[in-house]
């Protein structure tokens, strides 16, 4: 995104540097956040590709393994168990890979729900204003004032448990600090000379919010959602440290971790080591991007 | 001020009731109904289930009693799963222990992360001020459900100090434990918001008044900045209350406490609808109740706010 706009700006005016130019500039400048890149970058790629490198698919019970896995389960390159395996035999590498999809993709789920819904709601919310306003936001203080854990884990018992049910139960929530955010930003920009000017000339109000506000609200909107990705993966693996989450044989971080705690007394601690590696150097990378584009974007701290 | 109260509460009582009504609604048009498990019962023993829990009667009625049960009698229902036993015993149960350890957990939330903030932003750029923000990036990656394990790795399975688990009437050794896995992270996130507001009540001009006129700097701190510093706090309260009651389930399940959320989560999986609605309604309830006094604390120490 910044790329594509920073191009044309470029283009229209080019002894200048752009807005966006700038705030890549900045970015990486901030060491953390392009180290955390990178991290995300093989993470990533781990995701993606390391179900081509593993030895073992992550539903096979290795049987030479299962009577003893403490030890004959160890990660190991002989074994072809790079990460070991679980307390039933199945290839951990295999496993964390699957989590590591299902988890990303939770958080990057969870995060456009919340940019498209809670951008555009706050965006209407604070442009029209008055009555409409008041009572789009009171929906959004009562809906933040629900503990939604709880309503969460009873939408997926009672529509039952699946990865899509889950993808619904957190697009349900995630949107509503999004919108908060969202409309602040609206209430500044909608008395801009620009969006004057578009009033003069007779837009019409949803053509404003679609040109005019919306793209200006889109740097916070970036640093709001990369800081989402990685609470949405804590809320996912939460749900499933219950084992009210994803079902087996598919898995998650959270399922990993749950799965990793239970058996740490018998001393296989690769188990829970290698899940909740990549939970916290993924969430940690987040975290530093989040606020490099938080400095890079925000307006305020210029 | 009387006004404002009697406002809020206009909000919150219907917001309660809404929460009631939606999730009966939601039990029932779930698909198959609250009798839906592995063995497919007979129609006429699903219409014996439904007349002895009156589910056969007009739904407007059914939904009428189940909030007048709970309004009126506190009575959410029987429980499916653990027989003979109603959902209001279970969190009569339930809820002393969670209560226990969740009051413990805030209080050292509040003044380990708020003490932590403040000494960070009163000497900022030092040693201390580092610490805390390293303690207050890293809890961050380290939500309850990653804490508990590690403390039960390190204090119960390496150095021996601490029972992994169980209750016993809530003995010292076991409420240790829970408390720290429950509120790292939400005293991280209170070190955090204090250190912040602090730093920018520090360079306010009343304190550089009050430094001008030679007062010593506890007394500064103490007297003059503390209050407009922990309004951002109070503002976090409520969040960190949700958390806190959302943390509890966890807790539950790892410590085997034996709280409201170990029967939570054995409800969703044996698919015990009263008591999960009737977990979900109190909590509901009780955030609702306790965003209302934070709300209001909020008002009474804030008079810039109009109300």
């Amino acid at each position: 995104m910044a790329v594509l706009i920073g191009g044309r700006r470029a283009r229209s005016m080019p002894a200048g540097r752009s807005l966006w130019s700038d705030a890549r500039h900045r970015f990486f400048k901030n060491r953390a956040a392009v180290a955390s890149l990178a991290v995300l970058v093989l993470v990533a790629c781990f995701a993606a590709f390391g179900g081509l490198a593993a030895q073992w698919s992550n539903e096979d019970i290795d049987w030479a393994v299962l009577g003893d896995v403490a030890t004959m389960g160890r990660p190991s390159l002989e074994t072809g168990h790079w990460f070991g395996t679980d307390e039933l035999g199945r290839d951990l590498f295999a496993r964390v890979v699957q989590g590591t999809q299902i988890s990303l993709m939770v958080g990057i789920v969870g995060a456009l729900i919340s940019v498209v819904v809670g951008t555009v709601y706050g965006a209407i919310a604070g442009y029209f204003g008055g009555r409409l306003d008041s009572v789009m936001m009171r929906i959004v203080d009562i809906l933040m004032s629900v503990p939604y854990m709880f309503v969460l884990i009873l939408l997926l018992v009672i529509f039952g448990r699946s990865v899509f049910m889950l993808f619904v139960g957190i697009g349900l929530i995630s949107w509503l600090d999004m919108a908060r955010i969202a409309r602040g930003q609206t209430l500044t920009i909608k008395h801009r000379e620009y969006v004057e000017a578009a009033l003069a000339i007779g837009v019409g109000p949803f053509t404003i919010i679609r040109r005019h506000i919306i793209p200006n609200l889109l740097g916070v909107v970036i640093v709001y959602a990369t800081l989402l990705v990685p609470n949405m993966i804590i809320y996912e693996s939460f749900i499933s440290f219950l084992g009210l989450g994803v079902q087996e044989p598919m898995t998650s971080w959270g399922a990993l971790i749950s799965d990793g705690a239970s058996t740490m007394q018998y001393g296989t601690l690769w188990q829970i080591g290698f899940p909740l590696f990549f939970f916290t150097v993924t969430l940690f990378a987040f975290f530093f991007i989040g606020d490099g584009l938080r400095d890079a974007l925000d307006p305020k701290d210029r | 001020m009387v006004f404002y109260v009697i406002r809020r509460l206009l909000v919150a009582i219907p917001t309660i009731l809404v929460l009631i009504v939606l999730s009966f609604l939601m039990m029932h048009y779930a698909p198959g109904g609250p009798w839906t498990s592995e063995r497919a019962f007979p129609q006429a023993v699903i219409d014996a289930l439904n007349a002895k829990y009156g589910l056969d009667e007009p739904l407007w009625k059914q939904v009428a009693s189940y909030v007048w049960n709970i309004v009126a009698h506190f009575d959410f229902g029987p429980s499916l799963y653990y027989k003979d036993r109603s959902v209001s015993e279970l969190i009569a149960q339930g809820f002393p222990v969670t209560l226990t350890y969740g009051f413990w957990s805030f209080v050292v939330a509040v003044l380990v992360g708020g003490s932590l903030g403040i000494a960070a932003a009163v000497w900022h750029n030092s040693w201390l001020d580092y610490l805390a923000v390293g303690i207050s990036i890293g809890a961050q990656v380290l939500p309850n459900f990653v804490m508990a394990p590690i403390l039960v790795l390190v204090f119960t399975l390496w150095l021996g100090w601490l029972p992994g688990g169980g209750w016993q009437g809530g003995a010292l050794p076991y409420v240790v434990m829970p408390v720290i896995a429950l509120s790292t992270s939400f005293m991280a996130s209170i070190a955090r918001i204090t250190r912040s507001s602090m730093l920018e009540v520090l360079n306010a001009g009343f304190i550089r008044t009050a430094r001008a006129k030679g007062l010593p700097m506890r007394r500064i701190v103490l007297r003059h900045a503390l209050k407009p510093a922990l309004l951002p706090v109070i503002s976090y309260l409520g969040p960190a209350f949700v958390g806190m009651i959302t943390g509890s389930v966890v807790i539950d399940i790892y410590f085997s406490t034996g709280g409201i959320g170990q029967y939570f989560v054995n409800s969703a999986l044996n698919r015990d609808y009263f008591v999960i609605m009737g977990v979900t309604i109190l909590t509901g309830a009780l955030t609702v109740l306790f965003n209302l006094v934070v709300d209001i604390l909020y008002a009474w120490i804030d008079p810039k706010i109009r109300y």
